[in-house]
């Protein structure tokens, strides 16, 4: 009886040497942790459960009979991160390069319906060269299979891609269609073709960190939601992350113990505003005053700057935060900063995510630059996102509010919940300078006659109380006690019960 | 007394003025350009007057402008406080012919002192020791020889018009003073086509110690003691205290008695400073005299407990002093530290911009201003003082337009070592974010062992810190201590986060009690935690435990910790892994891993920063104008490269060096943040 056991024990050990020791240094040699070394790190202490770490590959051909690692190069299993369930699955790139196989692709469709039925977040760990290209089309198969998932489990459990080596062809497509995704600086990069086909094809000639690294992937391409300088601080950060997360659709967001007043007032606010209306200043001084302890999990930061979005926590229960940001573009809407924060309001929307917009937009960005590329459709998909979402949604107009653009940020008329304004607030279809120049177009030779005409309409337009009489604006409030009146808002809200109508899925301008 | 007084100046000292004035029942009246429209004295002051643009030329200093606010307002009397106008005779004059009393010196003090030349021939003519030196023109390097001699080595040798160092020579014996004669004519005559050349005394080891001196319109004059105000940095007092660790009580008394005799000599009445220059074996000559109210007048206010403010406004009201030379008694010890809107990282930058956070530490009560009852506003009361004149207030804004300075921290202790703890910690509960400062500067001298040991002069700034300041690094014990309160924080940050919602029942997460802190790049500490109901007990590897007690929550800014019984202020901010923590003028990242977190940690790759040296890297954050130059472009040192506009300043950045553009990554109209790459140089 003890030799059966001690078999199982010797099993194990066999299977967690993966790719053995040599391989094991060559992946520390680049600065990469493990498969495993990468689960621990991401989970609570020894709460790890492991499945299929005894499968094997089925193939045949070109010798791979002789080949028949343990765990097939993916780890998989489910864990807790500060004691709330998730499904994991980690690339081995030790073992066959981590390539995907049926079998390795196999496991990972296992955990991901269990992940599904039992409604808890997946976490991908991605470090794999690709197809496994001696299986052929049962590699893809495999790929297939994930991706089907990819798509069935997006809006029930939320998915989390972490990037930490190559990522090439196929594969980039599941996490592509994960809801957030992970890169390490220096070494991960994702791309549909590598630097030597584009070379052969276009002649070319680009590094793979240019082509893929997490610098293009974060800054110029928005694939990628942020980047991190290494393993550990990248799993360390997706922690922080899960802990802003419900783990699935059915569940309201989590709620934790806060050490912080819901009535701080910071008078400090009253000045965030400066005097000149085009004078910039930075909107994330308003969030980290807002939020519990200043705590601001940003998602895209180096990506349409012009544009906030992230996670903070009111009362202790998260809430998702998008704000215009007058220090870039003067905080206006472009085709980028429509597309991250309609992808991000939508997030929210799906896993019962309380919205906070803070409003400082002078409208949308002009130029063929923009209409070319279709400004049009990409700046309907916010005002779409925003009017489909049922989520307790509130919004603090802090300066301008301008035109269209208003009416996107969440305004009253796509069903803001409760909808603010800061007294230095400006609700109006342009600035007053725009609007008398068409209004008094006849009048535009006369500096004199002109000034007094912007006067006129900067008085009657350029504040908040327009909009207020109308009830767009629900009530004008201090800035000082704009986090007291933002969690009560939300508070209120905790209850809010809103429906659409049936339909198979909506047709959002994409 | 006067109903109503006008404080010609801003800032922290218009502030200072206001509560002297408010505690004696006096009306104040502010004035206030287009910059300081939000600025605390104007909210503190009973009325307020715009008085203009923010450039001071175009409002604090134009007479006619602050004649027509006393007039508009009624105001009886104007305290100029320091700067602006507090030396400007014609303002004196002005006022004097409008009938409005000055609460400074008469006219003619002012005049007689304000002239470098003359008042050195009065000071001599008062018996006030003067550096030794022929005032004449010397002609040839016999002559130079003989003066020097007449004078005593060593001495300096300097041309009349110099300045910068150039044509400045050091001379210690005869063939140096012929040698420096003539290198430094040439020089001179190279430099400013002027070879004139005059010798003085070379004071070695020189400290600047000043006399504060109050007089009154009745003949009297007392001294308070004498200020040491040798930490400076380009001739900009960064750290003052009262009194000086090096004066004993027969050269203060000499020091006192000389003030005393310029003072009367020039018909002085108001409070005053003389200032002097003391060698290493004490022997002390005089410098200059300041006919106003000096930034570091609070040091001397609480060592003897006397409201300088108060006392110039009942001379200026014509009031005889109450006070004589027997009832003035030192007590205890002053230190003050001015906060300056400079970053010194970056040189010493002036840095401008928003304060988002400025929590100043809260004022406590003690020492003599305490027993004289001239303690201003409700602060508690302790075995220490902390005092902090200030003139702004968070979510004001540091213009570019005026003084640097934002605050001069005070702290009061029986002795000079308590009074410096007590500015350690004072300094460590100092928040100010927003803009770069020199909090971390200020509170690495407060460790210097040279200032610990009050054995400073002018040149210790210069001498300690010839590359800048580069940060501290803290030694073992200190980083002990930190190490273990960032155990105890991070203990309670990881309990909370173990409580969040949707756990998995009865697999909740354990925090375990081993961890391993690291400070910075430094070696990783092992240790355990243990926590019981008043507080955690922090076991290292070696077996060392160390006591950490504290309140400190998750999201506080400040963390107030008592390690081993003795208190431990870090200013703290949320990290990867564990905390900034501030303290003590560091500027550390503290990880707290477990064991095995810290295993792996350490198989990550040390990334070095890119080498920046050849890039232009954006300094502020602001908006690019211009872009002077295209890639391939030769440039020259001092070249202009490209304009960025911040705070509706534009600054043109140029060449540190000579170079080919090889890459511009920003274009006009871009708005970039602190140290994002403009252009790259080959």
């Amino acid at each position: 009886m003890k030799d059966i056991l001690q078999e199982l024990e010797n099993r194990r050990e066999n299977a967690r040497l993966g790719g053995g020791q040599k391989r094991v240094d060559a992946q520390h040699a680049k600065g990469k942790l493990t498969a495993r070394e990468r689960i621990e790190v991401l989970l609570d202490e020894d709460s790890f459960e492991e499945y299929d770490m005894f499968v094997a590959h089925r193939c045949t051909d070109f010798g791979m009979e002789k080949n028949r690692p343990y765990g097939d190069g993916v780890v998989t299993g489910w864990g807790t991160i500060n004691g709330r369930m998730v499904y994991v699955f980690s690339q081995d790139f030790t073992v066959l390069g981590g390539s995907v196989s049926a079998t390795h692709a196999m496991k990972i469709c296992k955990i991901m319906d269990m992940a599904m039925q039992n409604g808890a977040p997946v976490i991908g760990i991605n470090d794999s060269g690709g197809a496994r290209i001696q299986e052929g089309v049962d590699s893809l198969a495999g790929y297939g299979e994930v991706f089907k998932r990819n798509i069935l489990a997006s809006g029930v459990v939320p998915q989390i891609s972490v990037i930490m080596g190559p990522c090439a062809g196929g594969a980039v497509y599941s996490p592509a269609m994960t809801d957030f995704i992970f890169m390490v600086k220096d070494s991960s990069y994702m791309f549909v073709t590598g630097p030597d086909v584009v070379k052969t094809v276009t002649n070319e000639q680009v590094t793979a960190e240019e082509l893929g690294g997490a610098s293009t992937h974060t800054k110029k391409s928005s694939v990628a939601d942020a980047a991190f300088e290494n393993d550990v601080e990248a799993l360390a950060e997706v922690r922080r992350l899960v802990d802003f997360l419900p783990l699935n659709n059915q569940q309201k967001p989590p709620v934790r113990p806060f050490f912080d007043d819901v009535a701080r007032v910071e008078d400090s606010l009253d000045t965030l505003v400066p005097e000149n209306p085009n004078t910039p200043y930075d909107m994330k001084e308003l969030i980290h005053k807002i939020a519990d302890e200043g705590d601001f999990y940003e998602i895209q930061e180096d990506f349409a700057k012009n544009i906030i979005t992230g996670f903070v926590r009111l009362e202790g229960q998260t809430v998702g935060v998008v704000a215009n940001q007058p220090m870039v573009l003067a905080g206006c809407l472009d085709i980028d900063s429509s597309r991250k924060a309609a992808r991000f309001v939508r997030f929210c929307d799906a896993f019962e995510i309380p919205l906070l917009t803070l409003v400082d937009v002078p409208g949308f960005l002009p130029g063929t630059g923009q209409e070319y590329r279709g400004v049009i459709k990409h700046g309907a998909k916010l005002l779409f996102a925003y009017g489909e979402a049922t989520v307790p949604k509130v919004t603090v107009i802090t300066r301008k509010a301008y035109g269209g653009a208003y009416v996107v940020m969440s305004s009253k008329h796509l069903a803001g919940d409760i909808n603010y304004a800061w007294p230095t607030s400006e609700v109006a279809v342009m600035g007053a300078k725009g609007a008398t120049e068409i209004l008094y177009r006849s009048e535009l030779n006369d500096p004199e006659k002109i000034a007094a005409r912007t006067a006129e309409y900067e008085d009657r337009f350029a504040n908040p109380f327009v909009a207020a009489e109308r009830g767009f604006i629900d009530e004008v409030i201090q800035p000082h006690s704009t986090r007291r009146r933002v969690a009560r808002a939300f508070a209120a809200l905790r209850t809010k019960k809103a429906r659409v109508p049936w339909k198979k899925h909506d047709n959002i301008p994409l | 007394m006067f109903k109503k007084i006008l404080i010609a100046n801003r800032g922290e000292i218009a502030c200072r003025v206001i509560k002297t004035a408010r505690k004696m029942g006096i009306q104040t009246v502010a004035i206030y350009s287009d910059a300081d429209k939000n600025a605390l004295h104007v909210a503190m002051a009973d009325e307020a007057v715009h008085i203009g643009p923010p450039p001071a030329n175009q409002s604090y200093i134009v007479i006619d402008k602050v004649m027509q606010a006393i007039k508009d307002t009624g105001a009886e009397a104007v305290h100029p406080g320091y700067g602006f106008l507090s030396e400007n005779p014609k303002f004196a004059e002005a006022l004097e012919a409008a009938g409005v009393a000055f609460i400074g010196p008469p006219k003619g003090a002012i005049e007689a002192m304000g002239d470098k030349i003359t008042s050195k021939k009065i000071a001599q003519e008062a018996d006030v020791s003067t550096v030794p030196g022929y005032m004449g023109l010397i002609e040839d390097a016999d002559e130079a020889v003989k003066i020097s001699n007449e004078i005593g080595y060593p001495v300096m040798i300097k041309a009349s018009a110099g300045g910068g160092g150039k044509g400045m020579r050091i001379a210690w014996n005869d063939a140096e003073a012929r040698e420096g004669f003539q290198s430094s004519k040439n020089e001179a005559a190279n430099s400013f086509g002027d070879d004139r050349i005059f010798i003085e005394k070379f004071v070695t080891q020189p400290r600047h110690i000043e006399i504060q001196v109050l007089a009154d319109g009745h003949g009297n004059c007392v001294y308070l003691g004498e200020r040491e105000c040798s930490i400076q940095r380009r001739n900009q007092k960064v750290v003052e205290e009262a009194p000086s660790p090096f004066l004993d009580e027969a050269t203060r008394k000499a020091m006192g008695e000389q003030s005393c005799a310029l003072a009367k000599a020039v018909g002085y009445a108001s409070a005053g400073t003389v200032e002097f220059i003391v060698d290493g074996q004490k022997n002390f000559y005089f410098l200059e005299m300041n006919t106003r109210l000096q930034v570091e007048h609070p040091v001397t206010e609480l060592i003897t407990g006397v409201d300088l403010v108060e006392q110039m406004i009942r001379v200026a009201a014509g009031e005889k002093l109450s006070i004589t030379q027997d009832d003035i008694k030192l007590n205890g010890w002053a230190i003050e530290n001015r906060l300056y809107a400079e970053d010194p990282y970056r040189g010493f930058l002036p840095s401008i911009g928003r304060l988002t956070r400025y929590r100043p530490p809260m004022e406590v009560a003690a020492g003599p201003m305490l027993e004289n009852n001239t303690w201003h506003g409700d602060a508690p009361t302790g075995e220490t003082a902390v005092r902090n004149d200030t003139g702004v207030y968070e979510g004001g804004e540091i213009s570019m337009y005026y003084d640097p300075m934002i605050a001069k921290l005070c702290t009061w202790g029986p002795d000079r070592a308590s009074a410096i703890e007590a500015m350690r910690v004072a300094l460590d509960s100092f928040e100010v974010e927003g803009i770069g400062h020199n909090l971390p500067f200020v509170a690495a001298v407060m460790d210097h062992p040279i200032f610990i040991d009050g054995e400073m002069t002018t040149a210790f700034i210069e001498e300690q810190y010839p590359d800048g300041f580069e940060g501290v690094t803290l030694d073992d014990a200190n980083a002990r201590r930190v190490a273990a309160a960032a155990a105890a924080m991070n203990r309670v940050a990881e309990i909370r986060r173990a409580r969040v919602s949707g756990r998995l029942d009865n697999h909740e997460r354990h925090v375990g009690e081993s961890w391993v802190v690291q400070i910075g790049k430094g070696e990783p500490l092992a240790l355990s935690i243990a926590a019981d109901h008043g507080g955690s007990t922090v076991t290292f590897e070696d077996g060392t435990t160390m006591r950490v007690e504290g309140d400190w929550t998750p999201g506080d800014s400040l963390a107030n910790m008592m390690v081993e019984g003795a208190p431990l202020v870090l200013k703290v901010d949320k990290i990867t892994h564990g905390f900034r923590i501030r303290t003590r003028g560091a500027d550390l990242a503290v990880k707290v891993r477990t064991p095995r977190q810290a295993e792996l940690a350490a198989l990550m790759p040390e990334k070095l920063p890119p080498d920046t040296s050849k890039m232009l890297l954006c300094p502020m954050p602001g908006l690019v104008v211009k872009l002077d130059v295209e890639v391939g472009d030769e440039i020259q040192e001092g070249q202009a490269l490209c304009t960025i506009e911040a705070m509706k300043m534009e600054n043109i950045l140029r060449a540190e060096k000579k170079g080919t553009v090889s890459k511009i990554n920003a274009a006009a109209g871009d708005s970039l943040a602190v140290d994002e790459v403009i252009m790259e140089f080959e």
